[in-house]
């Protein structure tokens, strides 16, 4: 595949995951805080990111799998989880743990265990696609091309 | 921006060459970490903590012992922070009795309750602004504090 093809293949990939709500206009914020001085930024803080989530996806489930659930250990990691995938553009597994977080106040714990299957699943799936999204990306850095700007009419 | 800020009078433009101090409160990293480089694109120097405690400590609020109490010139708080929450951070901040009370203290939540967001402005917080932070928002925020200065 040449570069131009690349840079296609890159651009609708991106314009995809908007179409389909995994992201929203605050990956473009976080594309705009990346220059020259700072090339790595969107893959350092999604990083980050997938760190963060995975630790508390974990811390989760164990929280749900006790025989009394502890709804004041549970609701802090869905609103963490919410703001970090807010702060980065994951738009489906924020809305996710909205749902989740008002589960969490009415102290339903089977709803809770669906919510969290429902989060787990949304953050499988942006962690997926961002990861292409970067391997993408690397290629065309590889090929000695430009990653080109995301253009979306917002 | 340079137009939206007042007249260009003197004390306006000298206060846009200081570089604006931020201390940069929030307990989440991802948070923390943009915030950091919001403010960095925007030409401030930062300094973040991750909570309440910390934040005092670096206001020399903390420990007298402390050696890395700094000057800053805006403090950034997330609302909902586990132990001290933002609104207690500027509770504290505002009730001192030397010049530290007459830092600006901007209160950042992602939740738009207006009980939350009249407490935290009547209490003295300098504005209220809603996560997640855009570039815009503290472009909006500096001219505002400039303003205010001059």
């Amino acid at each position: 595949m040449d570069l131009v093809q690349m840079q296609k293949s890159l651009q609708d990939y991106t314009k995809s995951l908007f179409l389909e709500g995994i992201l929203d206009s605050q990956f473009l914020q976080l594309q705009q805080l990346q220059d020259e001085s700072n090339p790595d930024f969107v893959s350092q803080v999604v990083t980050l990111f997938f760190q963060d989530s995975d630790r508390i996806l974990n811390d989760l489930s164990l929280s749900l799998d006790q025989q009394v659930v502890d709804f004041k250990k549970v609701d802090p990691h869905v609103h963490q989880l919410k703001g970090s995938s807010s702060s980065i553009g994951a738009q489906r597994v924020k809305n996710a743990c909205v749902v989740f977080r008002s589960f969490c106040e009415q102290q339903n714990v089977e709803a809770c265990h669906r919510c969290l299957q429902q989060v787990k699943q949304e953050y499988y799936l942006v962690k997926n696609r961002l990861e292409t999204l970067f391997k993408l990306e690397q290629q065309i850095v590889a090929s000695g091309g430009m990653i080109p700007p995301v253009e979306l009419g917002f | 921006m340079k137009n939206g800020c007042g007249s260009g009078s003197e004390s306006c433009l000298s206060s846009m060459e200081e570089e604006l101090h931020v201390l940069a409160v929030d307990d989440n990293l991802i948070d923390r970490k943009l915030l950091e480089r919001i403010l960095k694109i925007s030409s401030c120097k930062v300094t973040t903590a991750e909570n309440g405690l910390r934040a005092l400590e670096y206001l020399g609020l903390g420990d007298p012992q402390q050696t890395n109490v700094m000057k800053v010139n805006l403090i950034i708080t997330d609302y909902c922070m586990p132990g001290m929450t933002g609104f207690e951070l500027l509770k504290k901040v505002k009730q001192e009795s030397s010049n530290l009370k007459e830092v600006p203290v901007v209160i950042l939540s992602s939740e738009n309750i207006p009980t939350r967001i009249n407490k935290c402005l009547a209490s003295g917080a300098q504005m209220f602004m809603q996560k997640p932070l855009k570039l815009s928002d503290v472009e909006k925020l500096k001219c505002h504090l400039l303003n205010c200065r001059s």
